[in-house]
């Protein structure tokens, strides 16, 4: 197909490099320099989409980032599917597919567009809150069709084949924006020596002079522009960013930014390279320069593919070099949009009429316009578009003066496009973003920006300076602003000379009267992708939804993808009149970031799979690996969780550790336990008022269990906590708590108690920690060191420095499983080593690895408790039937005490934790069973409390479990029933915890 | 009050729906009601709509310092489930369960609940015990409910990553089937519509400035559009604001309040049917009927009552997601913003008498207000009624911060929703 | 995303580095045995949650690790003053409103 409405010469494209693309499975040609949506222009495509809820053709109506209707589906392969790209913000490359996200069978015959037509009359805004009620069974039937309805692109089915890469940036000045405010102030910052950074949405710098026919100094803008980056690319400290649309404004000046690296020019990024990357800046001034979108006004049918905003007409012609049609009207209520018919003129294409709202237009543009005979039809309005695939004509007739009645006989005019304006609206998104709010300005009928608690300083149009000129001298003077606040000195800018225009008063003029009264005329559109129409937001007002944020949500104007930067304002305008209001009363809505959708994978950047959190591994991990241990996740921590040894299953692994570690040694990788070293000459006194019970009197080479309660008195952590000192004591942690212990610590010295000389060091990973345990873990440790380990010279609960494998070593004799065992702690560097050494001397006693199972299984044997499994931040020590480690009788009253003794928690019948003995041996609870009375009793069942350990023990032959129940410490004996979801009732008797051993003999040998 | 129904738009679009009636009236308040509700979002407007309607009490305003519905009703993720771990709060969901089972019939406005089912994923064992006792707790009080494996979660949601490509790879869920998502400010435009026909005067854009308290007793309010409005009871119901209510009536609450922030991607064709919830990789997402994912995280961890957050949360929601739903990667982020949260130390709410009499407090919901709404609206409305605690709302006392009663929901609240 | 001054590093870091820690200045009461339930539970959970001039605890947790003041308006976000642990703040909330 060729370029038909492609111009000859003109524009900032390359003609000799032409680009093939596919749109709707069609090829196309367009120029490098082309957006998609200007190529599909030049190639004369009109219908582009389908719209929402009546499925009517649309075409491309706007040049940037306001449009709503051009939004594709982009990708060249399933995996590189892109939904939602917005045709006139994605530049063209070679190879290129999209296509349209509705219609079928296809955008230009939609067969919805029947649906649409005939039911749309049905589907007033909120029609959905009125019906599909009834009978209540249907809803999810009518559910179905509206959500297939709804939606507009399609996710891949495939991962993403890209990368994203993030960047923390920092500097002096970050300028949004690089039109003639954004390259002045950048200029100005760049000269003073300032960190400069430059952001701008567009594939080059320039902003609106790229799409303008301006001279600045007589010569074209471009030049002006092309010098300015010249200069900015010789400071080292200015970067400049093309591409790169700052999407968030938050506080304390933090941007972030996406820029678009590879994949603005190809389906996927070439190997090695990054598609996007994410800028995460800190600035200390910010000045937004972001400009200002055209508004188009509301008139009939004004979706007809062929409507556009005035100055996007401009842009095609001068920026692309397309004219995207042949016969023009151009519908405006001020002087500016003028330029477009002027443009179209010079472009040798016809304008039927330049039809403006107001009685007496003058200024430069009219004159320009007259001079070319153009014809003027004052006080009139385009009531309304004809067409339905296209604009074949107009309806226009004369408007009052208030511009909200017609006044006077239509005339139908015959044209294919209709370009419209109703002024400029400042884009003050993302001031709006630190929760400032937009002020009303009558003089340019638009918002602009309020104030701000952000060191944030704006140029230009977003301040409602619209003219060239305007803009270069705030550009130079909100840079000279943040260069006085910087303490910097502003060196010498001389402005180029912009055109001087005289522009005449514009009309506020939004919504453009038909004959018929709203509700009844063609269909006015004010939010195009969401279907939201005027006589939509009169029937909202009419229903009571009176707040603009009622009208916004129960419409859904400005929920589209593009948020409502066209239709906002127009819409709150007609809700304004509708309510007797005045603009600024009816309010205006706050703008969220981002400014424009960015790319998920962008935002998470590479921190997903493997580096979505850290792994922590042991220094002995490698080992486990090839042993083929399964890990389990504690924390951050991998940990070995069982051994599997050939086709073993699971519990055949866990039996044959069990047995073994009882019956001769197992060992356990013990590293991950959170260890904190304590020294100071108060650190036995800190200790006593952070633990439940006593430290006063703990000697040197002694290890103590202790129990860490919150104020509220709830147990939060265990561990064991040596003396290596008088003044120094080791403290162990459960794995996942070693983080939350030490701030717990911390939070306590700095700030309650900070005259006590204590300081805490986390050395959880200077150490490796390999626990033997069993009957001959003494008889192996004997074999790796020469110091005297006896059961006389190294009691239960001792510690002693020794020398294991050759290497300084801290030997616990502490015990987790029950057994004779020791904790032997070495540098981590010499893990490996000692671990090693271990098992070369530990063949004769079968030594066997074990991993966390079995330490629970050998555990719960005992009895003993892991917090956070056995314990869940509503239990006090009392409640775990462990008052041998609570001391009331400290002096100190330590954290924990005073809650453990509100009146709920002395109350009778609280939940404690004991044995439960299942009747069938064989039978082995599930760990989170729910206990009841009485079985039998009807849902809602009263429970008593749930299974928090339950294991098959191989050295007992039967299960073992622990869990809460009711008064359950005064209820030895007594029987409880797990009622099962697979229907199944579990019966246990309720014993005490300790299965294996109870006087602890095993230990003490 | 007008019936709605596709009859009733077929009928109006023949006079081009220039007839339909206002969903309520503008009015102007009286000088005295009986109860007075301050704060129109959802649970305020849920309360007197059962009040009206449930217990005969007509002669109550709610007064609404801004719009209806525009607090957190306005900024929710919109998900709906019960599935609590301890019965209290248990029961206090599964009442509002119930409630939204028939809600669009019984206002006769279509709050769009779609039960389309909740996963709670599961990544580590304990994250699985947890699971267990929780869904055995919901399955002994009546809630439905099932414990699933990797596969099954799979095959419910075919674009979650169950491999263990993951980071923490899934290795269950619960899953409560009744669960799912309502119409956000469908729910307080008809609860609005319902109390209107019953008679409360909705009083909007009318700040509350002070509680007026005479010998310990609160007897009304005062407004700086409408002066004093005298009342025998008031209910605060005012997410967001609680603390600063309760300053005016001299006493302080167990709540911080914190920024809470979710997002929207732009809206895609229907990829994802559920809710889809992790608290240990951190993030959840659904799909509106529009389109849009739906996603959120949790709380900043700071106080704020700006409406927004830091934006790391927003980054590690993200990760969360796309960690997940690895072909999420290329779907793009429309929006996001934030909400205020009253945070309690339990994570459960508040709804309770206090120090001064007749004044009553429905706050605290933190992250799980929204589901609760027709549910906290009733229980609030028959202890409105009545002047004493509904059984449900009893275990909810703000008293129970005295003498240590805490409902500890933080495993069902690690994530926000 | 607040950019803070730590007082101990004496530098702005980012709010990454960070974590807040509520309310400041809650002495816990020296003889928590002669408490009401009441006075201990308000120590454990009542707070001002002012809206507006909040002072609040943070620690530099991937930093120092030092715990210190920060007088922050809740609505605002604007950071009016950080100060060490035992000092008190000089931008009180009358002090603002009286501005």
């Amino acid at each position: 197909m060729t370029q038909k409405n492609r111009l000859q010469d003109g524009g900032r494209i390359d003609r000799s490099k032409a680009l093939t693309f596919t749109y709707n499975g069609k090829k196309y040609t367009g120029f490098e320099g082309d957006t998609l949506a200007s190529a599909l222009l030049a190639n004369g495509v009109d219908i582009i989409g389908r719209s929402f809820k009546y499925s009517r053709p649309r075409g491309i109506v706007a040049a940037g980032a306001e449009e709503p209707n051009a939004i594709m589906q982009v990708g060249a392969t399933e995996a590189t599917q892109i939904p939602n790209v917005r045709a006139t913000q994605q530049s063209l490359y070679g190879g290129l597919v999209a296509g349209s996200t509705n219609g079928w069978p296809s955008v230009d015959n939609d067969m919805m567009g029947l649906v649409g037509k005939v039911g749309g009359k049905m589907m007033p805004p909120g029609f959905y809150y009125k019906t599909f009620m009834y009978p209540k069974s249907m809803w999810e039937t009518y559910e179905s069709f509206i959500r297939k309805a709804a939606g507009l692109g399609r996710a891949p089915k495939e991962n993403d084949p890209d990368i994203y890469d993030k960047m923390n940036q920092h500097c002096d000045v970050i300028i949004v924006g690089a039109g003639p405010a954004g390259l002045a102030a950048a200029l100005t910052a760049a000269r003073a020596g300032a960190r400069v950074i430059i952001a701008d949405e567009q594939n080059e710098f320039g902003g609106s002079l790229l799409s303008s026919t301006e001279l600045l100094d007589g010569k074209p803008a471009a030049e002006w522009v092309a010098d300015v980056v010249k200069e900015l690319s010789t400071y080292d400290d200015v970067l400049m960013l093309p591409n790169s649309q700052v999407n968030g404004y938050h506080d304390h000046n933090f941007l972030t930014i996406q820029q678009h690296c590879t994949d603005q020019f190809a389906d996927r990024a070439p190997n090695g390279q990054v598609a996007q990357r994410y800028h995460r800046v800190r600035a200390k001034w910010v000045v937004l320069a972001t400009g200002a979108h055209e508004r188009p006004l509301v008139y009939g049918n004004n979706d007809v593919p062929g409507c556009m905003v005035a100055n996007a007409v401009s842009t095609y012609i001068n920026r692309y070099g397309v004219v995207p049609g042949k016969n023009l009207v151009l519908m405006t209520s001020n002087n500016n949009a003028y330029r477009t018919a002027l443009d179209w003129h010079d472009a040798g294409r016809n304008v039927v009429a330049i039809v403006d709202s107001r009685k007496n237009p003058q200024g430069t543009f009219v004159d320009a316009a007259r001079e070319r005979g153009i014809s003027i039809m004052v006080g009139s309005g385009v009531i309304e578009a004809h067409g339905s695939k296209r604009v074949t004509g107009v309806s226009i007739a004369p408007l009052n003066d208030a511009g909200d009645a017609v006044v006077g006989p239509i005339i139908k005019m015959a044209a294919d496009t209709v370009a419209s304006s109703g002024g400029w609206s400042p884009v003050i998104h993302l001031s709006c973003h630190t929760g400032s709010r937009p002020v009303w300005n009558d003089d340019i009928l638009g918002f602009v920006p309020g104030t701000t608690y952000q060191k944030q300083l704006t140029a230009g149009a977003i301040n409602g300076s619209f003219t060239t000129e305007q803009a270069l001298a705030e550009g130079v003077s909100a840079a000279a602003d943040a260069l006085t606040h910087l303490g910097m000195t502003k060196k010498d800018v001389v402005l180029p000379k912009a055109e001087t225009i005289e522009e005449g008063k514009a009309m506020a003029l939004f919504h453009i009267p038909h004959t018929k009264p709203t509700s009844k005329a063609p269909k006015q559109f004010v939010d195009y992708q969401n279907d939201v129409t005027a006589s939509g937001i009169e029937l909202a007002c009419r229903e009571g939804f009176e707040s603009i944020e009622h009208v916004k949500r129960y419409t859904a104007m400005g929920f589209g993808t593009d948020q409502g930067k066209l239709g906002n304002i127009n819409g709150m305008a007609i809700a304004a009149k509708m309510l007797n209001q005045t603009i600024p009363q009816t309010g205006t809505t706050i703008f969220r970031p981002n400014y424009t959708p960015v790319t998920f994978g962008a935002i998470a950047g590479r921190d997903c799979g493997a580096l979505f959190d850290p792994e922590r591994y042991t220094a002995m991990h490698a080992w486990h690996v090839e042993r083929g241990a399964k890990f389990e996740d504690v924390g951050q921590w991998k940990r070995p969780w069982y051994y599997p040894q050939g086709n073993e299953t699971m519990q055949q692994a866990l039996d044959r550790e069990c047995l073994a570690t009882r019956k001769s040694v197992g060992i356990l990788d013990a590293s991950t336990l959170g260890k904190i070293d304590i020294q100071g000459k108060d650190a036995r006194e800190f200790l006593g008022r952070v633990y439940t019970n006593a430290w006063a009197k703990l000697p040197v080479g002694k290890c103590r269990y202790g129990l860490m309660c919150g104020e509220d008195g709830m147990v939060f952590d265990d561990g064991v906590t040596s003396c290596l000192a008088e003044n120094h004591f080791l403290m162990t942690t459960t794995s996942g708590g070693a983080a939350r212990v030490l701030s717990w610590l911390e939070i306590y010295h700095q700030t309650e108690w900070p005259e006590l000389e204590v300081f805490f060091t986390s050395v959880t990973d200077h150490w490796s920690t390999m626990t033997i345990s069993g009957p001959n873990s003494r008889k192996l440790l004997e074999k790796l060191t020469d110091y005297d380990v006896s059961k006389e010279n190294m009691a239960f609960m001792d510690w002693k420095p020794m020398t294991v494998a050759g290497v300084p070593a801290r030997v616990f004799r502490i015990s987790f499983t029950g057994e004779l065992s020791f904790e032997i702690n070495v540098q981590a560097n010499y893990g490996m080593h000692v671990w090693k050494a271990l098992f070369e001397h530990g063949e004769e006693f079968n030594l066997t690895p074990y991993g966390t199972e079995t330490m629970h299984i050998l555990r719960a044997e005992k009895g003993f408790i892991i917090a956070g499994q056995d314990t869940d931040g509503s239990v006090h020590p009392f409640d775990l039937g462990m008052s041998w480690a609570v001391s009331m009788q400290k002096p100190f009253s330590f954290i924990g005490k005073r809650g453990m003794q509100r009146e709920d928690c002395v109350r009778e019948n609280r939940k404690q934790l004991v044995g439960l003995k299942t009747i069938d041996p064989k039978a082995v609870l599930p760990e989170g069973a729910q206990g009841v009375l009485d079985p039998k009793a009807p849902i809602p069942m009263p429970m008593v409390g749930h299974v928090t350990s339950s294991y098959w023990s191989a050295n007992l032959n039967r299960s073992v479990a622990m869990g809460f129940v009711k008064g359950g410490l005064d209820k030895m004996g007594e029987r409880v029933f797990y009622p099962l979801a697979d229907g199944r009732v579990i019966e246990a008797e309720i014993c005490s915890p300790v299965f294996l051993d109870p006087k602890g003999e095993r230990q003490n040998v | 009050m007008q019936h709605y129904s596709g009859f009733g738009l077929l009928k109006h679009s023949f006079s081009h729906h220039e007839n339909w009636q206002r969903v309520w009236r503008n009015p102007t308040p009286k000088k005295k009601y009986d109860v007075i509700i301050v704060g129109g979002g959802g649970h305020g407007l849920a309360t007197a709509y059962y009040l009206a309607k449930e217990f005969g009490v007509t002669n109550v305003a709610v007064i609404e310092k801004g719009f209806l519905g525009g607090g957190n009703t306005a900024r929710n993720t919109t998900i709906v489930r019960s599935n609590y771990l301890w019965d209290e709060a248990a029961h206090l969901y599964e009442h509002a369960m119930k409630l939204w089972e028939g809600l669009s019939q019984d206002l006769n406005y279509n709050v769009m609940f779609s039960q389309r089912g909740c996963l709670n994923l599961g990544h580590t064992l304990q994250d699985m015990r947890d699971i267990e006792r929780r869904v055995n707790a919901n399955r002994l009080n009546g809630i439905d409910g099932e414990v699933l494996d990797a596969k099954q979660v799979q095959e419910i949601v075919p674009v979650l990553d169950c491999s263990d490509r993951a980071r923490y790879p899934v290795m269950g869920a619960s899953w409560q089937p009744r669960a799912g998502v309502a119409r956000h400010d469908a729910v307080a435009w008809g609860f609005a519509r319902g109390a209107d026909a019953h008679g409360v005067d909705l009083i909007q854009q009318t700040e509350v400035e002070d509680l007026i308290i005479e010998d310990g007793t609160v007897v009304g309010v005062r407004t700086a559009r409408y002066g004093e409005i005298r009342a025998d009871r008031v209910g605060c119901v005012v997410a967001g604001n609680s603390s600063v209510m309760a300053k005016m009536a001299g006493f302080e609450l167990p709540l911080e309040s914190h920024p809470l922030q979710a997002l929207v991607s732009e809206p895609i064709k229907p990829i994802l049917d559920t809710v889809v919830m992790s608290n240990h990789v951190h993030g959840y997402a659904s799909q509106s009927d529009k389109g849009d994912l739906v996603i959120g995280a949790g709380i900043d961890g700071y106080n704020g009552y700006g409406q927004r957050g830091s934006y790391t949360t927003i980054e590690h929601t993200i990760q969360a997601i796309v960690e997940m739903f690895p072909v999420f990667s290329r779907v793009r982020m429309n929006r996001q913003w934030g909400g205020i949260v009253d945070t309690c130390p339990d994570a459960c709410p508040i709804i309770s008498e206090t120090p001064v009499k007749n004044l009553f407090f429905n706050c605290g919901w933190g992250t799980g207000g929204f589901k609760a709404t027709p549910g906290s609206g009733h229980v609030f409305a028959a202890s409105l009624a009545k002047g004493e605690m509904h059984p449900l709302a009893k275990p909810f006392s703000m008293f129970r911060f005295h003498n240590g009663a805490l409902v500890d929901e933080h495993g069902a609240a690690g994530v926000a929703h | 995303m607040f950019h803070i001054y730590c007082p101990h590093c004496c530098e702005y870091r980012e709010e990454e580095e960070f974590h807040a820690a509520g309310q400041s200045h809650i002495a816990r009461p020296l003889d928590p045995d002669a408490c009401t339930d009441k006075e201990w539970g308000e120590f454990m959970y009542f707070r001002a949650n002012p809206r507006g001039i909040h002072h609040e605890l943070w620690v530099h947790a991937a930093g120092c690790r030092k715990y210190f003041n920060v007088t922050r308006d809740t609505q605002t976000y604007e950071i009016n003053e950080v100060y060490k642990v035992g000092e008190q703040p000089t931008v009180v909330a009358n002090a603002i409103q009286s501005k």
